[in-house]
């Protein structure tokens, strides 16, 4: 390739001819792209050299791949657009994997182009090869080896079409050095004819509409339990979610992946439910008599112990994968479809049949409701000369919460009291690693969210442990002038780690505590960010107020009481009406039993 | 047996239900990898693979058809299936047990090797089951017999005794019958 082509704009001629590295720039225009992140590499040159004259592409220069992956699903999180991630053969592409199986499990629509050798060196073990689709078969939605640049400008428009459907997905596509460089007729996303029928539904059965919608009519203790399904709808879903919670009058209760898809402030709200949530929403999910899952898909952190899960219920189960309806819990009502489509459908029929509930049994649900309301689950004992983390997480949510704010995390401690102590109103506000749960999620995650929305408040509320994992995006922070707030609740332990050792290995601290950390603040200066530590309670509220307001990346060292544990806590192998609330944890050990154990 | 309409799902018990064979019909995108991709999904889930024709029946569709026989509880089953249709190169999946008009058939080459009387009740067993001789020497037979999976079996174990040195299968083919298409 010579000098650098300027590509032609969408709106020319659909047969012209352009090399493979041309026709993946000008697919990614035509899909509407306009970030990418990604890092070069020897198979990625063509790539590279063709976006090196593309104003209206953004590349984000990373400084580890898996960096890239994550930022993406920031950015895919918190738009709703597909993240774009392009990186070189081998290496590039296994150290892309930890983030595009993250985006499997939390179903995070992702495209990731992978530079391969020349198609003639493939099965020669040739500098920088590895089987790329062989790796990430089984961790992508779908992947491509892209044999023949003709098939490229399909496999490009296919690839988006794939990742944004149906249960959004990562799809990677591995394009061979020799193939970027061949020359082909490009088509654009209307022309090409796609070679996989691939339509998923959309539309729920309205038989089974009307059945879920009588159900719930004739409940007398519903529960609305969502998840992260419901954010992928669009911010229409959330909407219709609140219309439909107003309609029946139940409560609300969501997955860590469903935050913000119902507003924390309205009385419905019930909080987080699971292993580590709220004493009221464990609760009325093991009492309820008719659960509506929408876009959840029963995770064992979410479910205890599967043969005691609201075990009086009747379940509707709403969800755009066939195979997440009956797979852990079977349900009475399944309904393949989309999250929006479904509720709007299911608000249309509730009208349409003139259903009404029993107000009298709603008012004895909501009492009882309130009594479990009562026991305060998220009570901690501040402490006069230390940080406790549930206060830090407290008072950054007090100084974030009237900003344009977005929250991110890594995993671990850390991230249950951000979801329990941190609230969310509005949907694409919260990104963290649910399914897989990837430590070093938080940061990148950050950058990418940052890209998308430069001008709001973008914190990843991170541990010391975790956030050391992807430490090195903090360059790309700064180059790219990303105001990104780090807030690293600091107890020098891989506190979850920690926690469960303490619970279940008769407190056989193994390998657990971090006995050399970096200093966090010179580390920070040593990026070209700002270090800021908080060691006492007094200075918190003045050190986080300095944080919020300067704009530059932070790494804030907020010193937390080491030992905290996390509370409330559904012990493995436990049902929802056994969870354990702070002050009653004296005596874990004995309370989860061998099979628990054997848990994870 | 369970209550097929229970008052709670929990009434249900997995581990009570028995396991079954199936045998599924997929019509795939035949492009490079979809055979992984597919084996890959019950290994990833640890579920088995009791036999597995694939081949391409299209050239135009660019469509292949495997026919995978499997064994699982109901729930278990109905995952397999609903995983099977989740895939983009899915086309369409059939349940072909289920199905009361599925049809299945397996096609054996069947060695034996013996003398006098065995081989005579050899070829007198082969042509009960209608079984053809495809080739001979004096002390060798093959034969070819088509069936269901069952009568298979049930021919090999006959002439076991009467000298079966080696057996190869087709593994199991399906279709419907009438007019209908997958």
């Amino acid at each position: 390739m010579t000098a650098h082509q300027t590509i032609t704009a969408p709106e020319a001629a659909d047969t012209e001819m352009m090399s493979g590295a041309e026709i993946v720039v000008r697919s990614l225009l035509d899909q509407g792209v306009e970030v990418l992140f990604g890092y070069p590499g020897g198979a990625v040159l063509p790539i590279y050299d063709a976006l090196f004259a593309e104003p209206r592409l953004r590349h984000i220069l990373v400084r580890h791949e898996q960096g890239a992956t994550h930022a993406a699903e920031g950015y895919a999180r918190s738009t709703g657009k597909p993240g774009v991630v392009l990186v070189t053969s081998g290496p590039g592409a296994t150290n892309a994997v930890t983030g595009i199986v993250d985006a499997l499990m939390d179903s995070i629509p992702l495209v990731v182009i992978t530079g391969q050798v020349a198609t003639h060196l493939i099965g020669t073990d040739a500098f920088q090869e590895c089987d790329t689709i062989g790796i990430t078969r089984s961790i992508t939605k779908h992947n491509y080896l892209v044999k023949n640049v003709d098939d490229l400008p399909r496999i490009m428009h296919e690839a988006f079409h794939i990742a944004t459907s149906g249960r959004p997905g990562p799809v990677v596509i591995d394009i061979p050095k020799d193939v970027q460089f061949g020359k082909a007729a490009y088509q654009g996303p209307q022309a090409v004819t796609h070679a996989h029928d691939y339509r998923p539904q959309v539309k729920g059965d309205a038989g089974r509409i009307a059945e879920a919608v009588t159900l719930i009519a004739q409940s007398r203790r519903p529960i609305l339990y969502t998840g992260g399904g419901v954010i992928n709808a669009g911010p229409r879903a959330s909407a219709l979610l609140r219309e439909f919670a107003e309609l029946t009058g139940a409560p609300v209760t969501s997955t860590l992946m469903g935050l913000g898809a119902f507003p924390a402030a309205d009385p419905k709200w019930l909080g987080m439910l699971g292993m580590h949530g709220s004493f009221e929403a464990n609760h009325a999910m093991h009492d309820c008599d008719v659960m509506v899952a929408l876009g959840a898909r029963f995770d064992d952190r979410v479910t205890g112990r599967l043969d005691a899960f609201a075990p009086t219920s009747r379940k509707i189960h709403v969800d755009i994968d066939a195979s997440s309806i009956g797979k852990n819990v079977r349900c009475d009502v399944g309904i393949v479809g989309d999250a929006a489509s479904v509720l709007e459908d299911m608000i249309a029929a509730w009208k349409a049949m003139r259903l009404s509930v029993d107000k009298t049994a709603l008012a004895e649900w909501w009492k009882q409701i309130d009594v479990w309301r009562a026991r305060d689950c998220f009570a901690y004992t501040p402490d006069s000369k230390l940080i406790k983390p549930q206060q830090a997480v407290e008072r950054l949510y007090h100084h974030a919460k009237d900003k344009d704010v977005y929250i991110t995390t890594e995993v671990g401690q850390h991230q249950m009291w951000a979801a329990q102590y941190f609230r969310f109103e509005d949907p694409n506000r919260w990104m963290t690693s649910g399914g897989l749960g990837t430590m070093g999620y938080g940061l990148p995650a950050a950058v990418g969210v940052q890209i998308a929305h430069p001008d709001s408040l973008v914190i990843d509320i991170a541990g010391d442990a975790s956030v050391q994992m992807t430490m090195q995006e903090m360059a790309t922070a700064i180059q790219y002038d990303l105001p990104i707030k780090i807030f690293i609740l600091n107890n020098e332990w891989m506190g979850m780690v920690r926690q469960w050792q303490q619970l279940l290995h008769g407190e056989r601290y193994s390998h657990s505590y971090s006995e050399s950390l970096p200093d966090f603040v010179k580390m920070a200066e040593a990026f070209g960010a700002v270090g800021l530590r908080a060691e006492h309670p007094g200075e918190l509220d003045d050190k986080i107020a300095e944080m919020i307001s300067v704009r530059r990346p932070v790494l804030f060292d907020c010193r937390v009481t080491k030992e905290e544990n996390c509370f409330p806590m559904i012990p493995s192998g436990k049902a929802h009406n056994e969870m354990i609330l702070a002050q009653e944890a004296r005596d874990l050990g004995s309370i989860i039993d061998d099979a628990g154990k054997r848990l994870v | 047996m369970p209550d097929p309409q229970p008052a709670s799902v929990y009434d249900l018990d997995h581990k009570a239900e028995v396991e079954n064979l199936a045998t599924f019909a997929v019509l795939v995108d035949n492009e490079p990898g979809v055979l992984h991709r597919l084996v890959g999904l019950f290994a990833a889930r640890g579920y088995n693979i009791e036999s597995l024709t694939v081949a391409e029946t299209d050239r135009n569709a660019h469509t292949s058809r495997v026919t995978i026989v499997t064994r699982g509880t109901p729930h278990v089953l109905g995952q397999i299936e609903a995983q099977l249709e989740k895939m983009v190169s899915t086309r369409h999946v059939q349940d072909v047990t289920r199905d009361p008009n599925g049809l299945e058939r397996e096609l054996a080459l069947v060695k034996v090797k013996s003398l006098g009387a065995e081989r005579v009740e050899a070829l007198r067993v082969a042509d009960i089951f209608r079984a053809r001789v495809i080739d001979t020497t004096h002390e060798s037979f093959v034969f070819e017999i088509t069936g269901a999976p069952n009568k298979i079996d049930k021919f090999a174990e006959l002439m076991r005794p009467l000298g079966l040195v080696e057996l190869s299968r087709t593994g199991v083919l399906s279709i419907t019958r009438g007019a209908d298409a997958l």
